[in-house]
């Protein structure tokens, strides 16, 4: 609001008397001034600070309010503590008892530990070393408790809670059925325009159907799934579990004699562990049916001839490569979404920070587990 | 009580029956098919605290959250500061919602923001201030609703529930507005803290001639600051005035409210005591 807009804007004027200096305070004494009215408290002082009395006169004070008050009163602090004598005059009563309400006080900041960048800087990189590792070991023990709750689980199967499991696999596979399924006609497409192009210029663009079956069913389908499962149902997760964990709803099913890990993580780990294997063949078939297209009418390959090179160039276990990553994908996916969820604190920030971590996460550990499995694959030679 | 003029040697006291600061007319409010408000009047005086009460799940949070525009309405009007909201443009509802302070039933606070910037939050918005006045008039606020400078720094999180309830008030009292809305703000508090934050509105109302909308079950708070009471029942306010008229009224609800187990102790012993001295509650053993 600027100072134009007001009506009656706080003023200080001075006079001086026979004793010492006389302050008439008149306008509005408001916040609504903002700084204008703290230029004012501040021109008391200034007004007032080389005489030895000074008298404040309030009748022409049309409104004041706390911030008004609280100005008022540190001036005079301030001014007392300069050896000068103030009197406050004409002070109407419901001033009175808003300055008494509002008498000085003396806040002391908060005592700031003392920085240094080289040991802040040091201590952050030991910090953020430790942490890693406590995440590690933290991980490592979440699986710990997920595997025991999972054999409990078998062994009274009466206590899993199908409902929920079911409620998750709609949620988590079938609804994502759409958006995987685009992704992946689109990439098909793009390895086998990229592939006949490329190919052509040796005369070997049939190698394509080759390129597309082996790359998409052993790598791309699982990948994409995985990364675009990390993304749309790892966020959800964690998002669900972090807010639950701030309203002390996790709290509530601890005090119930309720596991956590039980209710709420088991089934929607088993809901994608369940969902990603068949969200990848749904993958593997929309990537080939793309490759086929785009096959078709860039590279005049007809599907009856895609089909049959497609049959020459994989085996079950290329398919095979590919479905059995997916539900160690889920396993990670779910594990580190879970955990990031339980680890939120109390701030709505800190609920932001943990779905961050968790979808970044998830999606770097999907990467390095096909690595991995790339190596183990070759080594046993499948 | 506090309306009277003999409180504050004689000072001009804000005299209610003038002038109308919320005027609320036929409202409807409902979700789905359920119909919570049901052609519902009530008028709020500028200087008055209005104390509000009805059954749990009455509608009570629901209205304040209507009259502050957010929940929907479907039908009837609602004026503040005699401007009709439904019909006013973005900017000028903006200057309105800068007269008005309000603390909600579960408090509200930034969870990622510390007591102090809570408070400072209305402040830094609206007004250009410097960090020191910010400090100072936040420290200040705190002090004024009875937590000491500890709290400041504490995030919301960090806090205890009648802790958060006195945070959240000095977040609504940060630009001393001209109208506050308080949804049960002394529920969790202790009786001498209650006591305390009575007095602390009634000093503010006097004041700075503040007008409080409050929803209370606090049957204390009712007999210690409200200048009027108004009931709210079947989607309606079924009674509205002072506390005398609402104690004599035949309506079996309020019969049952005010002269229920609970309600009759304190009625019986306020009205005895009414008789031969009157000081703000709190005070009164
Ligand atoms: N967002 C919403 N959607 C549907 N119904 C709602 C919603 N908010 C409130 N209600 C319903 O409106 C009714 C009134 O709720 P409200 O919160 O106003 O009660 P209240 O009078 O404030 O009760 P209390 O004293 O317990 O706080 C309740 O029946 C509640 O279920
Ligand atoms: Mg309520």
């Amino acid at each position: 609001m600027t100072v134009a807009a007001l009506q009656r804007p706080p003023k200080v004027t001075r006079q001086a008397s026979a004793e010492g200096v006389r302050l008439s305070l008149s306008g509005d004494w408001t916040l609504v001034a903002s700084q204008h009215l703290e230029n004012e408290g501040r021109r008391i002082i200034d007004e007032a600070r080389r005489d030895r009395m000074v008298a404040i006169d309030l009748s022409a004070v049309s409104q004041l309010d706390t911030a008004g008050a609280w100005l008022i009163n540190r001036a005079r602090h301030d001014l007392a503590r300069r050896d000068i004598a103030v009197a406050l005059e004409h002070v109407r009563p419901e001033y009175s008892t808003l300055l008494e309400e509002t008498h000085y006080r003396a806040f002391e900041p908060p005592s700031r530990p003392r920085f240094n960048l080289v040991v802040a800087l040091l201590s952050d990189l030991g910090e953020s070393a430790v942490d890693a590792l406590r995440e590690f070991y933290r991980g490592v023990s979440f699986l710990g408790e997920f595997m025991a709750s999972m054999i409990y689980v078998a062994t009274h199967p009466q206590r899993f809670r199908f409902t929920s499991l079911v409620a998750q696999i709609e949620l988590i596979g079938f609804r994502s059925v759409p958006i995987i399924v685009l992704i992946n006609v689109l990439v098909g497409g793009i390895v086998a325009q990229q592939g006949i192009f490329q190919l052509l210029k040796f005369g070997a663009s049939s190698y394509t159907v080759s390129l597309i079956g082996i790359l998409v069913l052993r790598e791309l389908g699982v990948l994409l799934t995985s990364i675009m499962i990390a993304g749309r149902s790892g966020s959800a997760i964690t998002a669900e579990l972090g807010s639950m964990k701030m309203r002390e709803e996790i709290d509530a099913l601890l005090v119930m004699g309720l596991s956590p890990i039980e209710v709420l993580i088991a089934p929607r780990v088993l809901g994608l562990i369940i969902s990603l294997p068949i969200l990848t063949f749904i993958a593997d078939m929309a990537a080939l049916f793309g490759g086929m297209v785009v096959s078709w009418w860039y590279g005049g390959i007809s599907p009856v001839a895609f089909a049959s090179l497609l049959k020459d160039a994989i085996a079950l276990h290329t398919f095979m490569v590919g479905i059995i990553k997916a539900p160690f994908m889920a396993l990670v996916i779910g594990l580190i979404a879970s955990m990031d969820g339980l680890a939120t604190q109390g701030s709505a920030e800190s609920l932001g920070r943990q779905v961050t971590s968790s979808v970044v996460k998830s999606i770097f550990m999907v990467i390095v587990m096909d690595g991995l499995f790339a190596v183990f694959f070759a080594s046993i030679d499948y | 009580m506090t309306n009277s003029s003999t409180t504050l040697n004689g000072a001009p006291q804000p005299r209610p029956n003038r002038d109308i600061i919320i005027s609320v007319r036929d409202l409807v409010v409902g979700f789905g098919d359920k119909t919570i408000m049901k052609g519902l009047n009530l008028d709020v005086y500028r200087g008055e605290v209005l104390g509000f009460v009805g059954g749990s799940g009455q509608g009570k949070s629901v209205l304040t959250r209507a009259i502050l525009g957010l929940v929907p309405t479907r039908g009837g009007s609602i004026r503040i500061f005699g401007q009709d909201r439904d019909a006013l443009g973005p900017i000028e509802r903006r200057a309105l919602e800068q007269r008005w302070g309000v603390l909600f039933q579960n408090g509200a606070l930034f969870s990622g923001l510390t007591v102090k910037q809570n408070i400072q939050m209305p402040m830094r918005e609206t007004r250009e201030l410097s960090q020191h006045l910010m400090d100072e008039l936040a420290m200040l606020k705190l002090e004024l609703v009875g937590l000491g400078s500890d709290a400041a720094d504490k995030f919301p999180s960090e806090l205890s529930g009648g802790m958060v309830k006195r945070a959240a008030l000095a977040r609504a009292l940060a630009l001393d507005p001209e109208l506050v809305f308080l949804d049960e703000p002394t529920s969790g508090l202790d009786p001498i803290s209650a006591a305390e934050f009575d007095e602390l509105i009634g000093t503010l109302q006097q004041t700075l001639g503040l007008t409080v909308f409050m929803v209370t079950h606090d049957l204390d708070s009712l007999y210690s600051i409200c200048d009027r009471v108004a009931a709210l029942a079947e989607g309606r306010v079924i009674a509205s005035g002072p506390l005398e008229t609402l104690l004599a009224s035949d309506h079996p609800w309020l019969r049952a409210y005010f002269h229920g187990v609970r309600g009759g102790r304190l009625s019986a012993a306020r009205v005895e005591q009414k008789d031969e001295e009157w000081k703000p509650a709190p005070t009164t053993p």
